[in-house]
């Protein structure tokens, strides 16, 4: 089973979830950060890293002796990432979307492909619990591809719990499309709660199951209780603020280690969210 | 002209609540909303919408059954594997590059521009606001985020006025970089946390790619002093002026639940005090 963790809006505790949860389904878990612009699971899991791996994305390289400069590759190009100017033909790698077009339509097969760096996958392990995250290379723009390489990592003999980014575009739909079941986590606030219902939106068009932890339960108003009554989407979870919890959390600390009761409740989301899945 | 932009890297570290703290101090200023994956600065402001205009971008792929014969060429040269074996695109699957279309020997597949969106032009309590609505699961956010930039800018020259402040988005990636690239300066809001910290990192080092100059400023100080300290250390050490600590404080929340800004909500309070210490900071260090 692929569980996806999300939000619409950043800081509500996605990481918090995640990790605490894959921790506490210890040997039958795995956690695939792809919050690649700011994956943050390995601070508090610590694994040790098996394996790193630069990951890269195919983009044209033109060899100037072959091409004619008939322009059929700017003319094809829909992101302007390969043009022909005067004499010479340009690419810009960081515009490229890597669909390969401009190389299937040269009639002097003057292109050929190279690779361009995305940033890293990491793969690792703390104890029994399989690890996997992708750390996007400062100014890069393009995270779903190495989004898509971070969950070709799913183990599928084990439960995998996709942390995903915030927000609504297309990293966050990579992140969550084809997994069995989205939970989103929310605070009770205005912001959280508009979020929240992008969030609802895009978990709608995809079509996938849904259910609902709110963190910080108890600041902010009610909005988000009605609204998730009102749209069907169950409360699995409530954590109330605590500032021990948070200042742990600050440290990096994971939260059934400071408050290990913590870990039945995490069990019991995840056979909540099993029986939804299995309905 | 002067466009500063509020980035935190890491979400939730409270940079739109700050942002609506400095709209209600700042003067002759427009607002934009370039976090327009999800934008909540809207929420505070309650803008009038006096302009709406839709955002079109990107195309993709539609497929014409009727004149579709199944030769199955589309599908080996999709690399988004978006076309399904009964051929029909899925539209999330689909990058727009056209590929199909370009090669499909029956022409049989249309090629429509997207609405991914919509930009509004408002007023606020606070002075012209420009704001974005990205629609759900669509891409080009970048590019939108640069059109609220370019429209925020040329409603100041308009109206006369100097100073620009934006809303980031979040992260590292596409819609951050088109939000401050050419920007006088970079304001980060970070809290003191393992995450903050490691987001906040991240963000300095791409405000130094692109050459703009970056502030920090740590929120929820309290939670952590020895991380506020790190931070603070990592920022001396590569040249970003500190602008200021925020104590944790519920008033965010409550602000927020009021509609309202810090400032407005308890102008008085001790927190709203730091914020207006902090502004002033943040005007004396933007080039």
């Amino acid at each position: 089973m692929i569980i996806s963790i999300a939000s619409g809006k950043g800081g509500t505790g996605k990481t918090t979830i995640a990790t605490n949860l894959a921790v506490s389904l210890e040997s039958k878990a795995q956690i695939l950060d792809c919050d690649v612009e700011e994956p943050n699971a390995h601070l508090f899991l610590n694994p040790l890293m098996d394996k790193a791996e630069a990951i890269t994305t195919p983009v044209p390289e033109v060899d100037k002796d072959k091409c004619n400069l008939c322009g059929k590759c700017a003319e094809i190009c829909q992101f302007k990432a390969i043009v022909v100017i005067a004499k010479t033909v340009l690419t810009f790698h960081e515009l490229c979307h890597s669909c390969g077009g401009c190389m299937e339509v040269c009639p002097e097969d003057a292109i050929t492909e190279v690779g361009r760096e995305l940033g890293v996958l990491q793969i690792g392990h703390r104890d029994n619990l399989k690890f996997a995250d992708g750390k996007l290379r400062v100014g890069e723009a393009m995270a779903p591809p190495l989004i898509k390489k971070v969950r070709s990592c799913t183990d599928p003999d084990r439960i995998t719990i996709i942390d995903a980014p915030p927000g609504t575009s297309c990293p966050v739909i990579t992140a969550m499309a084809d997994t069995d079941f989205v939970l989103l986590v929310t605070e009770p606030t205005p912001f959280g709660l508009h979020d929240l219902k992008l969030a609802v939106g895009a978990v709608k068009i995809l079509g996938i199951p849904a259910g609902l932890v709110i963190n910080r339960s108890d600041m902010g108003d009610d909005k988000v209780y009605e609204y998730a009554k009102s749209v069907a989407l169950p409360i699995l979870m409530e954590i109330p603020f605590d500032r021990k919890i948070a200042e742990a959390y600050s440290r990096g600390e994971l939260l059934v280690d400071v408050m290990p009761e913590f870990k039945e409740n995490f069990i019991q989301l995840y056979k909540r969210i099993a029986q939804i899945v299995n309905a | 002209m002067k466009e500063l932009i509020v980035i935190s890297g890491k979400g939730g570290t409270g940079k739109t609540s700050l942002m609506a703290a400095f709209a209600s101090l700042a003067e002759n200023k427009v607002l934009c909303d370039a976090d327009v994956d999800a934008a909540d600065l809207h929420l505070i402001t309650s803008p009038d919408v006096r302009e709406q205009h839709d955002f079109q971008s990107g195309r993709s792929a539609v497929i014409h059954r009727d004149k579709c014969t199944e030769c199955g060429l589309c599908r080996d040269l999709c690399r988004f594997e978006a076309i399904s074996e009964t051929y029909e695109v899925d539209p999330v699957a689909c990058e727009g590059c056209g590929v199909c279309v370009y090669f499909c020997p029956e022409k049989a597949i249309d090629f429509p521009i997207n609405t991914c969106g919509q930009w509004f032009k408002s007023e606020t309590r606070f002075g012209p606001m420009v704001h974005a609505r990205l629609g759900i699961a669509e891409e080009n956010s970048g590019k939108l985020v640069s059109l609220v930039r370019k429209e925020a800018r040329s409603l100041a020259m308009q109206k006369g006025l100097d100073l620009l402040i934006t809303d980031g988005p979040p992260g590292v990636g596409c819609p951050v970089i088109a939000s401050i690239g050419g920007a006088s300066a970079v304001l980060i809001v970070t809290e003191p946390t393992v995450s903050g910290k490691h987001d906040m990192e991240r963000v300095v080092q791409l405000a130094a790619f692109f050459k703009v100059p970056a502030m920090v400023c740590v929120n929820k100080f309290d939670l952590n002093p020895d991380v506020t300290r790190e931070i603070e250390d990592f920022a001396g050490l590569n040249g970003l002026k500190s602008v200021g600590r925020i104590p944790f404080d519920p008033i965010f929340t409550k602000a927020m639940v009021n509609g309202q800004t810090v400032i407005e909500y308890d102008g008085g309070s001790q927190t709203a005090k730091k914020i207006k210490e902090i502004w002033k900071h943040v005007l004396q260090n933007i080039d």
